[in-house]
């Protein structure tokens, strides 16, 4: 058996974890539960739940931004119209997170931790330059989420470390938002490839500002920085458009798993974004 | 751990191990059989039961979970007019073949109907798509869905007047 604690705030967090510093913490259970099923029987390290911390709950502004809690479901988000209006891009990633039930369940909090090439609030939590707040016995520090995740499974949270909440500064003013998820089939699925993109465009028709994010073919999200820039004050002809997506293909690299081979997800990377910028032309 | 909680409408009181998982407190402790347990992964909906109003798999929550919550799992369902019509549709539609994935595709379109009363075809789908089920190709599940939600809105129409 292994003992779950249920801490009701963060003061009995911290001490549940002064007494178990082995602790594994819990949010949704959703991708933790399965994992530690398949753990040796002599891992009886405690789980500690956080789904009943108020500190962990609650999305606000924050600011110019909004301030969403770690153990947030994915439910809770699309629901809430301030996450609606302020961050419609992690609204419409989180639509697509599993089923209903896994959205009832999974957590913001929980997705980010997991730091799963494929987490699907990953790329545009990455565009709309989200950061963590990390709570411990310490104090309290901020990290971008860009800093925070490492690689796969692996994030920069040390021990004692809790991740709170998450922030987003105020959304950079995009009319033109979209988030698309291709996997097996269109629910439940694990993502082959993802994409986030935001753009704007200027009175003429041509790009003022774009950014990109691709989860699912990098061992983090990818991002194009680069292109990004270059892509300013382009028009969206077929040519600029083809060559864009080139530099995507060439530049991700993605692995051969159980669900897609690298090939097929480079292909899909660049069809994403010509999907994204041809749609812009209206 | 000794734990309360409410089940199907009555406050009950259990002895299990912290992380006993709730589809297995069901249906061992409790002998509630009506939850299945299909891929025991959270991927295909047998095990759906509904927590406080929202639907949830149990078999990926833990008996520490429960404390304090509101469970109904598909032996409460027929408690309230809804969930009996809801029933009754998947019955006289012909929702159910072999009757797996029937419990959990009850208790989520139920969660599904009491949040939207009227849903459309693919709303239907959608709030259904983390259900599997292999015999009915689903178009008749989401036949009994629409018309469980007609139902339902007749029947709510009859005691409002």
């Amino acid at each position: 058996m292994r003992t779950v604690l249920t801490p009701s705030c963060l003061e009995e967090f911290f001490s549940l974890l002064d007494a178990h510093p082995d602790a594994l913490p819990m949010a949704g259970g959703t991708d933790l539960l399965l994992k530690l099923r398949n753990t040796a029987a002599a891992d009886a390290r405690p789980v500690l739940a956080l789904g009943r911390m108020a500190e962990m709950h609650g999305i606000r502004a924050e600011g110019e931004g909004l301030s969403i809690g770690a153990a947030e479901t994915f439910s809770g988000i699309i629901a809430d119209p301030l996450a609606r209006q302020q961050a419609p891009l992690l609204s419409l990633a989180a639509r697509q997170v599993g089923g209903p039930a896994i959205r009832n369940m999974a957590t913001i909090g929980g997705n980010i931790c997991t730091a799963s090439p494929a987490g699907d609030s990953l790329p545009p939590l990455y565009l709309l330059d989200a950061a963590v707040e990390i709570v411990s016995r310490r104090g309290r520090r901020r990290l971008p989420i860009s800093q925070f995740i490492l690689g796969p499974g692996r994030t920069s949270l040390g021990e004692g470390e809790l991740v709170t909440r998450v922030l987003l500064p105020r959304d950079g003013c995009f009319p033109c938002q979209s988030f698309e998820k291709v996997g097996r089939r269109r629910s439940m699925a694990i993502s082959v490839t993802s994409f986030a993109g935001q753009a704007r465009l200027d009175d003429h028709g041509s790009i003022a500002a774009a950014r990109f994010a691709w989860g699912s073919v990098a061992p983090t999200v990818a991002r194009f920085p680069a292109l990004e820039h270059a892509l300013v004050g382009a028009r969206l002809d077929d040519e600029t458009i083809r060559h864009a997506a080139e530099i995507v293909r060439s530049g991700v690299s993605p692995i051969d798993d159980i669900r897609a081979g690298a090939q097929y997800r480079r292909i899909v990377a660049g069809n994403l974004l010509v999907r994204f910028l041809e749609g812009l032309r209206g | 751990m000794h734990l309360t909680f409410t089940l199907n409408g009555n406050e009950i009181q259990v002895e299990a191990a912290d992380d006993r998982r709730v589809v297995d407190l069901l249906r061992e402790d409790l002998g509630l059989t009506g939850t299945k347990e299909g891929c025991g992964t959270g991927e295909c909906g047998a095990c759906t039961i509904l927590a406080d109003g929202e639907s949830r798999l149990s078999c990926l929550m833990v008996a520490a979970q429960l404390p304090g919550a509101h469970i109904t799992t598909v032996e409460g369902m027929t408690a309230q007019t809804d969930g009996a019509l809801l029933q009754q549709a998947f019955v006289e539609e012909g929702a159910v073949q072999c009757g797996f994935c029937t419990p959990g595709m009850e208790m989520a379109a139920l969660a599904l109907l009491r949040q939207d009363d009227a849903p459309s075809r693919d709303t239907i789908r959608e709030g259904l798509s983390g259900n599997l089920c292999r015999c009915t190709g689903y178009v008749k599940i989401v036949d009994a869905v629409e018309r469980a939600a007609s139902d339902i809105r007749s029947c709510r129409d009859r005691e409002n007047t």
